[in-house]
C-alpha cells in the first residue's frame, strides 16, 4: 500500500524584460550559455538536435541582457528586450510525503 | 518547468538588440569545436568594423590555424598569408594603400612560435596595422600541441606531464613585449571566458582600430580563448580551465594605452575588482556599450 | 622578340648614360611601374635594394629594409595582393629563405619579380627547379650584361602580370658591378587585363569581397577548387607559359663543337668563339635567354648539326646547366660539362675561370676531344675518397 503524500501548488508570477530566439539546431551543446545566464533562465534539453547535441531551452525571467549571445560560439542566439516586461504565471507542483 | 517558444521572433512589440551574426559573416556555419572561442572574438572585431562604417577599407591578411576557415566567411577582402607571416604581408598591404583598415587574424603557435620574428619588428616599425592574436596556449589544427605561449603545468600533447621549466622552458608573454616597442601605440590583452569578459575584450578591439586608423602606430589585440578539444577537458569547463592556467598567467588589461606602458604583474590587481563590475551590469540587465 | 635589335633601337633613339648594373636594374623596375621593393643587405645583391631605397620614394613608392629576407618577400606579397608591381631580391643563399613563400607566391597566382645576384651561376638549380615545395615553375631571364638586363627587368614585370607568375631576373655580381652606357628608356608592351582579383577593400561587406591566397578555397557561395584542383590548375599553366622561350645562337651552321652557357659568362664564352673562329675552329654557341623555359628546341636543333660531333655546357658551377643540355640534345651528342666552380675567396665575385683565354683553352680542348686542362689551382681542393667511403 504505498503512502499518502501532500502536494502544494502555487503560482508564481515572473516578468521577463527580453527573450532570445534559440536556433537548436545549429547548437554544438557546449553549455557555455547556461551559466553565463545571470538570472539562470536557460537550461540543456533532454531531445537533441539533428546532429545529437542538447540545446538550450528558455524559461521566463529572461533579461534581454545578451550574455548568453556573447558566449555562444555557434551564432545561435538572436536577443530581445520588450517594450513593455512581460509577466508568465508559472505553476509549481512540489510533493513530500507525510 | 515552463518552456518559452524561442523558435522564432517575439510577437509582442520588442527591440532586437543583438543580430544572429555580423553582417560581415557570410554564414553562421563553421567547423569549429563545441565550446572553442575563436568565433566569440571573431564576431566582436566584425561587429567593431561595421560599428565604426569602415568595411569597405578594411582588408584582412589571415595567419594558418583553426581559424584560417574564417578567410571564406567573413565578407571582407583578404591576404591568405603562411603560418608566422601575416604581420609581413599586412605591412605590404598597408603601405601601399595607407588608407585602409589593415589586421591580421593568427594563432598563439602562428604568431607567437613561427611569426615572433615578423610581429615583433612589424611593431617596431611602427606599421599601422592592428595584429590581432588568438591565443588558446595549443596549437589546435595539428591536435594540441605546447606554443610558446603555453603556461608551466599545462598538459599538452607534447607536454603530457605538464610544461616543465627546466626541460620546454617558460612562456613568453607577447603584448609586454610588444608593449615595450616605441612603434606600437595601443596593446591590450582580453578574453572570452564569461560575457564580461567579451564585452571588455570587444571595447579592445575598438581602441586598437580607432588608433590604427587616427595612424598612430602598431596596435595589438591579444585575446585568449578557449580550447577544450586542444586541452582535453569538457566544453563546459573551458572556461574555468583557462582562468586556471592561461588566465592566471597572460592577464587581461590595457598593456599600452595613450604613451603610458603596463605590465601584466600591474594589470593583475584591477581585473578582480573590473570583473565585478561587469557581473554587476550583467546582472542588471546588460553591459553598457 | 629578339633582345639585341630592341636595344639598338632604343640605343639610336635615347641617350646613354654611363651607370652602374645594380643601378639600372633598379630604375629599369621603376620606369616598369614597380612601386614597391623590401630587401635584406646581401653581398651581391646590397647596392640593387641601396638603389631603390634611394629611388623608390622619390618615383612615389616604397622600399622598405626588411629585417630579414623572409619578411622581405611577405611584404611583397601583400603589396602584389593589392595590385601592385612589387618585388624582392637577395643572393642565393637570402632566397633559399624565401623558398617556403616563392611556392605559395606562385600557387597564389602573384607576379613577383625576384633579383637574384647571383654568386656565380650555381644557383641554376634553385631558380628553375625552385628550391620550394610543389609542382611550379617560375619564368627565369638571364641576362648576359647591363644593357639586356634592364631590357630583361621590364619584360619580367610584363611577363610576370601576364601570366600571374614569378619571373626571377638571374644575374650576378658582373652585372651588379660592372658600369656601362645604357638607356633605361621604357619598353612598350602589349597591353594587359585589369587585375580584377586585387585587394582593396571596396569589396568588403558587398557579399563578393575577394580572396588573395595559395588554397583552393574561396568565399562562401563562390566556387573553389579545393588544394587538388588548385594544384591541378596551376599545373596546367606550366606547359602554356613554355612559349616563352627566348634563345640566342650563333655559329651552328656548320659547327663541329657547340657550347651552350648563360648569363655574364655567356658573352665571354661568345667572345672566345669568335676569336676561334677566326683561327678556323667550327665551334658555334648557344645562349639560353630564359632558362626556364629551357630552349630545348634550339638545343636540339644546334645538336642535330650535319657536323657536330660535340656539345659542352660552360658555366660557373659544379654542373647545373649541363643537365638540362643533356636534355635538349637528347643522345645527339656526347655532352661534356666543361665548367667551374669560379668565385673569388671571398666566395662573392668572379673567380679565375671568368677569363677568355682560359675559357678559350677549354673549348679547344673540347673540340679537339683532348683531355681538360686542370684549372689552375684547384687540385689541392679537390675531394679525396677516404677508405671507409670505398
Amino acid at each position: 500500500m504505498s503512502e499518502p503524500t501532500v502536494s502544494t501548488v502555487s503560482t508564481v508570477s515572473i516578468k521577463s524584460r527580453g527573450t532570445v530566439t534559440i536556433d537548436a539546431e545549429h547548437c554544438k551543446g557546449c553549455d557555455l550559455c547556461i551559466p553565463a545566464c545571470p538570472p539562470h533562465v536557460l537550461a540543456m534539453s533532454t531531445a537533441v538536435n539533428h546532429m545529437g547535441y542538447r540545446y538550450p531551452q528558455l524559461s521566463p525571467g529572461c533579461t534581454g541582457c545578451g550574455a548568453c549571445l556573447y558566449v555562444c560560439p555557434d551564432f545561435v542566439f538572436e536577443v530581445y528586450r520588450f517594450e513593455q516586461p512581460v509577466v508568465t504565471e508559472v505553476t509549481e507542483v512540489s510533493g513530500a510525503k507525510q | 518547468m515552463t518552456i518559452i517558444d524561442t523558435s522564432s521572433a517575439p510577437t509582442v512589440p520588442a527591440r532586437k538588440v543583438e543580430a544572429l551574426k555580423p553582417d560581415l559573416l557570410l554564414t553562421q556555419e563553421h567547423h569549429m569545436c563545441p565550446g572553442c572561442g575563436e568565433p566569440l572574438a571573431v564576431r566582436q572585431f566584425l561587429e567593431t568594423i561595421e560599428e565604426l562604417g569602415v568595411a569597405t577599407r578594411t582588408i584582412a591578411v589571415a595567419g594558418i590555424g583553426c581559424y584560417t576557415s574564417f578567410s571564406g566567411s567573413m565578407d571582407l577582402d583578404l591576404v591568405q598569408a603562411l603560418h608566422g607571416r601575416a604581420p609581413s604581408v599586412a605591412t605590404g598591404v598597408k603601405r601601399m594603400l595607407p588608407d585602409s583598415l589593415v589586421f591580421t587574424l593568427q594563432g598563439d603557435g602562428d604568431m607567437v612560435n613561427e611569426g615572433l620574428q615578423e610581429v615583433l619588428h612589424t611593431a617596431a616599425r611602427g606599421e599601422k596595422v592592428t595584429c590581432i592574436l588568438l591565443n588558446n596556449g595549443v596549437f589546435g589544427e595539428t591536435g594540441g600541441h605546447m606554443t610558446a605561449t603555453s603556461v608551466i603545468g599545462q598538459r599538452t600533447k607534447n607536454s603530457l606531464d605538464g610544461r616543465d621549466a627546466e626541460y620546454h622552458g617558460y612562456p613568453i608573454l607577447i603584448g609586454d613585449l610588444i608593449a615595450q616597442l616605441q612603434g606600437a601605440s595601443y596593446v591590450a590583452r582580453g578574453s572570452v571566458h564569461n560575457a564580461g569578459s567579451v564585452a571588455r575584450t570587444r571595447k579592445m578591439f575598438k581602441r586598437a582600430f580607432e588608433s590604427q586608423l587616427r595612424g598612430e602606430g602598431f596596435t595589438f589585440v591579444e585575446v585568449l580563448t578557449m580550447c577544450p578539444t586542444g586541452w582535453f577537458v569538457p566544453t563546459a569547463d573551458g572556461p574555468s580551465y583557462m582562468q586556471e592556467t592561461l588566465g592566471e598567467v597572460h592577464i587581461m588589461g590595457e598593456l599600452k594605452t595613450d604613451g603610458r606602458v603596463r605590465t601584466t604583474e600591474e594589470l593583475h590587481a584591477e581585473n578582480v575588482a573590473k570583473q565585478r563590475e561587469l557581473d554587476e551590469q550583467l546582472a542588471r540587465g546588460g553591459i553598457e556599450k | 622578340m629578339s633582345a639585341t635589335t630592341s636595344t639598338d633601337e632604343r640605343d639610336k633613339r635615347d641617350e646613354r648614360v654611363l651607370m652602374e648594373g645594380s643601378e639600372a636594374l633598379a630604375r629599369a623596375a621603376i620606369v616598369s611601374g614597380c612601386r614597391f621593393f623590401a630587401g635584406y643587405p646581401m653581398t651581391p645583391f646590397t647596392e640593387v635594394l641601396e638603389h631603390f631605397a634611394r629611388l623608390l620614394p622619390e618615383a612615389g613608392g616604397v622600399c622598405i629594409n626588411a629585417e630579414s629576407e623572409l619578411e622581405a618577400v611577405g611584404m611583397a606579397w601583400g603589396a602584389l595582393s593589392t595590385g601592385a608591381r612589387a618585388a624582392t631580391g637577395s643572393t642565393g643563399q637570402g632566397l633559399s629563405l624565401m623558398q617556403e613563400s616563392f611556392s605559395e607566391i606562385t600557387l597564389a597566382e602573384l607576379p613577383l619579380v625576384i633579383f637574384n645576384m647571383a654568386r656565380g651561376q650555381q644557383d641554376y638549380f634553385q631558380a628553375t627547379r625552385g628550391g620550394g615545395h610543389g609542382d611550379y615553375r617560375h619564368i627565369v631571364l638571364a641576362p648576359q650584361d647591363v644593357r639586356e638586363g634592364v631590357e630583361h627587368v621590364q619584360l619580367a614585370f610584363h611577363l610576370a602580370d601576364k601570366w600571374r607568375n614569378p619571373v626571377l631576373v638571374y644575374g650576378d655580381y658582373l652585372l651588379a658591378h660592372t658600369q656601362e652606357a645604357i638607356s633605361i628608356a621604357p619598353i612598350t608592351f602589349p597591353e594587359l587585363p585589369e587585375k580584377d582579383w586585387a585587394v582593396d577593400g571596396s569589396s568588403s561587406g558587398s557579399g563578393a569581397s575577394r580572396a588573395v591566397t595559395s588554397l583552393g578555397v574561396s568565399k562562401v557561395g563562390q566556387p573553389a577548387m579545393g588544394q587538388e584542383g588548385k594544384a591541378q590548375y596551376i599545373a596546367t599553366k606550366i606547359p602554356l607559359m613554355e612559349r616563352e622561350v627566348r634563345v640566342e645562337q650563333g655559329f651552328c651552321d656548320d659547327a663541329e663543337t657547340v657550347v651552350v652557357a648563360f648569363g655574364s659568362p655567356a658573352k665571354f664564352v661568345k667572345y672566345a668563339i669568335s676569336q676561334l673562329r677566326e683561327a678556323g675552329h667550327r665551334i658555334g654557341y648557344v645562349r639560353p635567354i630564359t632558362l626556364w623555359p629551357f630552349p630545348y628546341a634550339a638545343v636540339a636543333a644546334a645538336a642535330a648539326g650535319p657536323d657536330v660531333r660535340r656539345v659542352g655546357s660552360f658555366e660557373l658551377s659544379a654542373g647545373q646547366l649541363v643537365e638540362d643540355v643533356r636534355i635538349g640534345v637528347g643522345g645527339r651528342a656526347p655532352v661534356t660539362f666543361i665548367g667551374g666552380v669560379s668565385t673569388d675567396h671571398s666566395g662573392f665575385g668572379v673567380g679565375r675561370i671568368l677569363d677568355v683565354e682560359l675559357i678559350a683553352d677549354r673549348i679547344l680542348a673540347l673540340h679537339e676531344d683532348r683531355e681538360l686542362p686542370l684549372i689552375p689551382g684547384y687540385e689541392q681542393y679537390s675531394y679525396q675518397i677516404q677508405e671507409h667511403q670505398k
